[in-house]
């Protein structure tokens, strides 16, 4: 599985920081590091609904409230 | 509202901004001729004794906008016709001298070079005079002058003279390409190559990012230039120019400062390899200190490789301050990573190309680095960002002593300290232009709030520290 977060400037601003470093972390607790590889993308064209996370193309506005959450249906549940 | 400092600035972005706009329509060689008449229209000349001086000048404006020479290595070219051929005797007694009874002219003359005639007026004798300057500093009514080129004023590293025709000359063996003698000569005779061609065939071939996704990389000295607008409009305009996104040099400085404050701390003494010019100085000029320079990529190859290595298909074009990093971009190390390096003069020419009036769009954002990497753009940011990422790595036992050296003069002056083992620090943070990238040469407009302006946009950054900005870059 792979997930990729946007690091360009306006999730950059909306926290994409945030996401990438709960989702590094909820990887480890998971022991899913062999399953599941974390990248970045400078935008994905959808600044709006940023910030924008794909999990093996499909898309999802994720914030850093809502990352563990995320992580758990979209990423736990399928693995 | 003033665009530019100078006019010179000005006719070059004319030229430049026609030449845009016949290449996006696909009518450049069917026009190409006319650009001149189109600039300077009718019988009355502006600038020069005809009309006709006037367009065979532009025509080589025309050349150069469209990548000069290309026999010639060097991104920095001199137009002959345009050339003034401007005197350069050196000091000269002028007509204010009033025959006085002091002489402290002569008096401060160590070379006995200074003479009077029957009227008691003073004269320059040139076999003896070494330019030191003395006479014209005693003299009351300042009557004596110092006859130098501006060009070969600006340039400090003496890499320009006068060939066989009287007219400017670059030796390409000395010259790097900071730009400092374009911006001086005010006849506009010496000016940067422009590859706008390549940045527009680039963004039109890549069918709205479609085959390819166009990066624009922007220098951060861009905060302190587009003062008529906002950054975020700046950042909306280069999108509409067919651009994918805007990534900050910045976040490529906060790579660097990261990676050189470790190597510095491993070999003890390094000089910075950020500024093309003051490598390109230390090559050609202190050859033995070669081993000294920072092995990191600049941030604009840094952030490009990151780039190129992440989000293949790709071309990266890299906007900002230099005339340098044009040759930089031609270097085998660099090249796979920037495709076209460009100025913000060029992207005011290519704005104005499609009619884009900035001012008018809505401001989208561009954050992507820290603060440190942000204040890279003016001299001293370097060195303080270094002292930053040394602190970030928890080394203690490695004292920095940073030499900031604002100027290719204070480069020089480190640089020949260090060549005879007599420099007291261990860093040495070389930039060519004064001020550092805020005083570059394809600067739009040059003041004193620059500096200020990159400090504020450094402060702005969402990320404070140079580790949290680079930890997103896997």
């Amino acid at each position: 599985m792979k997930i990729t977060v946007c690091i360009g400037s306006s999730c950059h601003i909306k926290g994409s920081r945030q996401v990438v470093e709960q989702l590094q972390y909820s990887i480890h607790e998971n022991n899913l590091s062999d399953k599941v590889e974390l990248a970045g993308t400078f935008c994905m064209g959808k600044c709006q609904q940023g910030v924008c996370v794909t999990v093996d193309d499909v898309f999802y506005s994720v914030t850093p409230e809502t990352v563990k959450d995320f992580f758990a249906e979209h990423v736990l549940a399928k693995v | 509202m003033r665009i530019f400092d100078t006019k010179v600035q000005h006719l070059k972005y004319k030229v430049l901004r026609e030449v845009a706009k016949q290449a996006w329509d696909d009518t450049l060689l069917d026009n190409l001729l006319e650009i001149p008449k189109k600039i300077v229209p009718g019988n009355t000349p502006t600038m020069r004794c005809c009309v006709y001086k006037e367009r065979a000048i532009l025509a080589e404006r025309v050349k150069l906008a469209m990548g000069g020479d290309k026999e010639n290595p060097n991104v920095i070219e001199v137009i002959e016709t345009a050339c003034d051929e401007c005197p350069m005797g050196g000091y000269e007694v002028t007509n204010s001298c009033r025959g006085c009874l002091a002489h402290r002219c002569e008096d401060v003359c160590r070379r006995g070079a200074i003479s009077f005639d029957h009227n008691h007026v003073a004269h320059i004798d040139k076999s003896k005079c070494v330019d030191c300057g003395a006479c014209a500093k005693v003299c009351p009514y300042s009557a004596i002058v110092n006859r130098k080129r501006p060009c070969e004023n600006a340039c400090k590293i003496k890499a320009i003279s006068m060939n066989e025709n009287k007219a400017a000359a670059i030796d390409n063996d000395k010259c790097i390409a900071c730009g400092a003698c374009v911006y001086q000569c005010p006849f506009g005779a010496i000016t940067d190559k422009s590859y706008i061609l390549d940045a527009i065939d680039i963004l039109k071939k890549s069918e709205q990012n479609e085959k390819y996704k166009v990066f624009a990389v922007v220098a951060p000295s861009i905060s302190s230039q587009f003062s008529y607008a906002k950054l975020g409009q700046v950042i909306t305009g280069l999108k509409h120019l067919g651009f994918y996104t805007v990534i900050e040099a910045a976040l490529g400085a906060d790579m660097v400062a990261h990676a050189e404050s470790k190597e510095l701390a491993e070999k003890g003494f390094l000089t910075s390899s950020c500024c093309p010019a003051f490598v390109s100085y230390i090559e050609k000029s202190f050859p033995d200190l070669l081993p000294f320079v920072s092995h990191n990529l600049s941030p604009m190859a840094a952030i490009a490789k990151y780039i190129k290595e992440h989000e293949e298909p790709c071309k990266v074009i890299f906007i900002g301050p230099c005339t340098a990093k044009k040759g930089e971009v031609q270097k085998e190390s660099v090249k796979p990573y920037v495709d076209v390096a460009m100025t913000f003069e060029e992207l005011q020419a290519l704005f104005d190309s499609r009619d884009l009036d900035i001012t008018t769009l809505e401001e989208d954002v561009l954050d992507n680095a820290s603060y440190f990497g942000r204040i890279f753009a003016r001299s001293g940011g370097l060195s303080d960002a270094v002292a930053q990422g040394l602190k970030e790595h928890g080394i203690e036992d490695f004292e920095l002593k940073a030499l900031p050296c604002d100027g290719i003069e204070a480069c020089r002056a480190a640089l020949l300290k260090k060549s005879k083992n007599v420099l007291d620090a261990n860093f040495i943070e070389g930039m060519a232009c004064i001020g550092g990238c805020i005083g570059g040469a394809g600067c739009l407009t040059h003041g004193e709030k620059n500096k200020a302006e990159v400090d504020k946009y450094g402060m702005e950054a969402y990320e404070k520290t140079i580790s949290s900005a680079i930890s997103m870059l896997k």
